[in-house]
């Protein structure tokens, strides 16, 4: 159990920020799933709303950032208190970005809903439901302080960029054969990539998880 | 294609700085006083030409400690010491009832909370030192108070009125005045008994940036009740509970990433 600070109202600003950066992951979570939505099923007006919804992530970068100034600024936070800030800061850029991703995901699917479906989506999804397990994991390790759960995260990158591999290579093969579906194929192969790069955000955050409860930095460490 | 072969978490670490020649060190120091033991076993090094700090919660034993390497202690009946300072390079026991604690006090000076000038000019105040020394040439003394107030960042603020009474200082100045004293005898060692607890924020800024010019010529032991004090001026840091040391460490590693849970607690605001 977690000793409490003699200010309380230290430990109120602290869970509050804990508490809006699983909010964050939870809305980004959300968009993954919607922005997978739109293209499989061809639901535009899903895209637009996914698109749109970008704009509450970019905000709620915004007032976490500014909370942890605050924090930064009044309390003169050490240890693992100073780590937990830090990585708050590093964590809600990451969380932005995954919202970034998902709106461009949105817009390429919106696009693709208006030309003939280029073939069934079967590992596009796969690669998205692990992506975004990959993001909510990485924020419970977060949570509880579970390096084991964030090393986990950080494995099951190579999952998804072998999926994102293997789907690269079926559209070349689609390109070859019939140039007349390139325009789509690279778009499809874009919105591979994006989720991508999802799964490097979940894997950055769970690094810095496995940062702040070890104190071992391993980032940059592994090729 | 480059080989990349040496793996990140094996590599050797580069080179490490050459660690830091010791200046003193207590040796399982313990410290009753009468019937209360103060200090229990207490091992800790102290650097040459670096700020040592020792933080903890009142009663801690931490000025308890400061106050041995002046042997303040000596002053009062039923107080004992039982293990040794030594102070290098000649390995001297400062507690050996042997060694007199005129000498000690001449190789390691102190500065005390509040700043306490002598009711005498500020001339005086920093010749003083020099007298129990013998340098009594007056040419000399001069040369050696100017040095001082010098070193002490006070000269400009003073030097046409080195007549005046030390008392119509400001309290920053006076502190600094304490210090020029201190630096007169040409200490190997300054103590600082919470030297800025009784200052203005600027006044604070002033003694802490002096404190970092000194370490170039003393090894400094410092008292702090200021956390962020400790952490923006020490190199080292000794986290003090009841009378033991719980954690020595580099100051860049303790508010970082301290090695102990008790430590962690106390310096980010969870102890009690």
């Amino acid at each position: 159990m977690e000793r409490e600070h003699i200010i309380r109202q230290y430990d109120l600003e602290l869970n509050e920020i804990r508490e809006k950066l699983l909010e964050m992951g939870g809305k980004v979570e959300i968009m993954i799933a919607n922005a997978m939505k739109s293209l499989v099923e061809r639901d535009s007006a899903l895209a637009e709303a996914t698109i749109a919804f970008d704009h509450h992530i970019n905000h709620m970068e915004v007032e976490i950032d500014e909370k942890c100034l605050q924090v930064l600024a009044r309390r003169q936070p050490a240890a693992r208190d100073l780590r937990f800030l830090t990585l708050a800061l590093k964590i809600v850029t990451d969380l932005e970005r995954i919202g970034d991703q998902c709106r461009n995901i949105a817009k390429r699917a919106r696009e693709l809903n208006e030309e003939p479906p280029l073939k069934p989506y079967i590992d596009l999804p796969r690669m998205a439901a692990a992506a975004a397990t990959m993001v909510r994991e990485a924020l419970d390790a977060f949570v509880k302080g579970d390096a084991e759960l964030a090393l986990k995260v950080c494995k099951d990158d190579a999952f998804v960029d072998a999926l994102n591999d293997q789907i690269q290579r079926e559209l070349l093969v689609f390109m070859m054969t019939d140039p007349s579906t390139i325009s789509r194929a690279i778009k499809v192969n874009y919105i591979s990539k994006c989720l991508e790069r999802v799964a490097d955000h979940a894997t950055n955050v769970a690094e810095m998880v496995i940062f702040m409860v070890k104190g071992k930095d391993i980032r940059h460490t592994v090729a | 294609m480059v080989e990349l072969a040496v793996n990140i978490l094996d590599a050797a670490p580069r080179n490490e700085p050459a660690p830091a020649a010791l200046k003193a060190e207590s040796r399982n120091l313990n410290f009753h006083y009468g019937g209360f033991h103060a200090l229990k076993n207490i091992t800790l090094p102290v650097f040459d030409h670096s700020i040592t700090a020792l933080i903890g919660p009142s009663g801690c034993g931490k000025s308890t400690f400061l106050r041995c390497f002046n042997r303040m202690h000596d002053l009062y009946p039923g107080n004992r010491y039982q293990g040794e300072i030594v102070l290098h390079p000649d390995n001297v026991n400062i507690l050996d009832p042997q060694v007199d604690p005129i000498e000690v006090r001449m190789r390691i000076s102190m500065v005390f909370q509040k700043p306490n000038p002598f009711p005498k000019s500020i001339f005086e105040n920093v010749a003083y030192g020099l007298k129990v020394r013998g340098i009594t040439r007056r040419d000399q003394v001069a040369a050696k108070v100017e040095q001082a107030l010098r070193g002490a960042a006070l000269w400009n603020e003073v030097k046409d009125r080195l007549n005046d009474l030390a008392s119509n200082l400001s309290g920053g100045q006076q502190q600094r005045l304490c210090i020029a004293r201190a630096l007169a005898i040409d200490p190997e060692l300054i103590l600082f008994d919470e030297p800025t607890s009784a200052l203005d924020p600027i006044a604070t800024a002033s003694i802490e940036e002096l404190m970092l010019e000194l370490k170039e010529q003393v090894a400094i032991l410092i008292v702090t009740h200021n956390m962020q004090q400790a952490a923006r001026v020490s190199d080292h840091t000794a986290f003090l509970y009841m009378g033991e040391v719980i954690e020595f460490n580099e100051t860049k590693k303790l508010f970082t990433m301290p090695d102990k849970k008790q430590t962690e607690d106390y310096i980010t605001g969870r102890f009690g």
